[in-house]
């Protein structure tokens, strides 16, 4: 086995890849979540803020380039793992009890992955595409709306404003939040961190990353919903 | 407890190529002090007396320590029980009346030979890969006590060598992983000084042959230690993530 093949190619280092670009999209969730809650307590940051991170070149030909690729390479590398996986136990068992031994988050990944992925199809739709447009077809990079204002903030308030919507925003956070309480962990895991005297940390750490995020999301929509 | 009646529902396959199906069979009078396979003896000896083809199944030294006995029992790998192998598992564990299911290990690296025996042997090829250490024993070993070892990774070492290869980390992960296998055998070594000469090609060698066996990947579930007989920890599983890190970075 050369070393360059099983960087890439042995079951471990997929495994090393999949939560490389876990933990990159978990910090990207962070900062997305910092941002979106800047909404609640001043507008005028969060539209300040949304301009910056929507006109900064680095950001937009930079790190959004990356952060596209990571998502898809998470997909797809949870597909074709998931199917691996699959194929080594072509006979299953007329009897069955996981539930004895494993979590239902850590066993469901695929589930509660795809589902958010179909999720991310809504939120392009409501936010990405309209952006892009705005910004690269028709090549209006100012941020204003007609009356000359900042438009970031009444968007956000405009999509959040139907009920639908936030339910199936809220019912999808539910899901990363399940998808969040076995990825965190299990990330360090993979590239051997969760052992030891950070065992416990590490857990601890990932049950709060996954309630704390996910639940600020869910806050924050409704607070929208709610206030206009 | 008086004796038990019990339904049992057993894989019977005749050979590798058979299709193999699910068949009942009534056990009656089970002692709760018999252990697991003496039931499937009691189950055998009926089967033998009515001229019928009986049970095969792997077992050897029903104490626990030679990690023959296999068997997916009631939907877990060894029974309901924990840190035990089959041969340890009671009767007393189960209730008059039940229904139990007997299954073989299922994945695709342990192909069933008969019934309930699988071929384990991709363990075997995985321990030739690298699961030793390459000694001169030709009357000039050195003394054991002269290579000073903590007693922290001693015991750490001593932890993972308990694993018996009997298969149930791969049996009851929903993936057929043998990572706690092969995590265990990794670790054993690379704890030791004795294990440092040869880590890196130990390691990377014995996750190729993991690979080629078709053995799943590890998602960290954490099925298999929880249902392993001795207990091994999925730490071994992230040393040897470390260990396989450190190799491709050294060459």
């Amino acid at each position: 086995m050369s070393a360059s093949a099983s960087i890439f190619q042995s079951s471990i280092a997929k495994k090393y890849w999949m939560a490389i670009s876990g933990l990159f999209l978990m910090i990207f969730l962070l900062q997305h979540f910092a941002i979106n809650f800047l909404s609640v307590i001043s507008p005028d940051l969060f539209n300040e803020v949304s301009h910056f991170m929507g006109t900064n070149p680095l950001v937009q030909f930079g790190l959004q380039p990356v952060l596209m690729f990571g998502v898809i390479y998470h997909l797809a590398m949870g597909i074709r793992l998931d199917m691996q996986n699959r194929a080594a136990r072509p006979t299953k068992y007329a009897y069955e009890k996981p539930g004895e031994s494993s979590t239902w988050m850590s066993r469901n990944m695929i589930i509660t992955g795809l589902t958010i992925f179909a999720f991310l199809g809504l939120h392009f739709y409501d936010f990405w595409i309209p952006e892009i447009t705005t910004k690269y077809v028709a090549g209006d990079i100012s941020g204003l709306n007609a009356h000359g204002e900042y438009r970031y903030f009444e968007e956000l308030v405009h999509k959040m404003s139907d009920p639908i919507r936030v339910g199936i925003y809220c019912v999808s956070f539910v899901l990363l939040a399940l998808h969040l309480m076995h990825g965190f962990q299990s990330a360090f895991q993979s590239i051997g961190a969760r052992v030891g005297k950070y065992k416990n940390l590490i857990i601890g750490l990932g049950k709060a990353y996954a309630i704390a995020v996910p639940a600020g999301f869910i806050v924050i929509a409704l607070f929208h919903l709610i206030t206009h | 407890m008086s004796n038990m009646n019990l339904t049992l529902k057993i894989w019977r396959q005749n050979g590798p190529d058979d299709k193999g199906k699910m068949v009942e069979y009534k056990v009656s009078d089970i002692s709760e002090h018999m252990s697991f396979l003496e039931m499937m003896d009691v189950l055998n000896e009926q089967l033998i007396a009515k001229g019928e083809d009986p049970v095969a199944f792997d077992h050897d030294c029903r104490e626990g320590i030679c990690g023959m006995c296999s068997m997916f029992i009631n939907g877990e790998a060894h029974g309901p029980d924990r840190a035990i192998t089959t041969c340890q598992l009671h009767m007393r564990t189960f209730n008059d009346g039940d229904t139990i299911y007997i299954e073989p290990w299922r994945a695709k690296a342990f192909p069933v030979i008969k019934d309930l025996m699988v071929d384990r042997s991709a363990f075997d090829r995985i321990q030739h890969a690298g699961g030793y250490i390459s000694v001169n024993t030709s009357g000039n070993t050195q003394d054991a006590n002269a290579l000073p070892i903590a007693k922290a990774a001693a015991d750490e070492a001593m932890d993972a060598a308990t694993c018996i290869g009997c298969g149930a980390c791969v049996a009851t992960c929903k993936n057929s992983s043998a990572m706690l296998f092969v995590g265990a055998k990794v670790s054993q070594y690379a704890l030791l000084p004795q294990g440092q000469v040869e880590a890196a090609e130990r390691v990377k060698n014995m996750v190729e042959q993991m690979d080629l066996e078709g053995f799943g990947n590890c998602t960290n579930t954490g099925a298999c230690e929880v249902e392993c007989p001795k207990g091994i920890s999925l730490e071994n599983i992230a040393r040897m993530n470390r260990e396989l890190f450190k190799s491709m970075v050294a060459g």
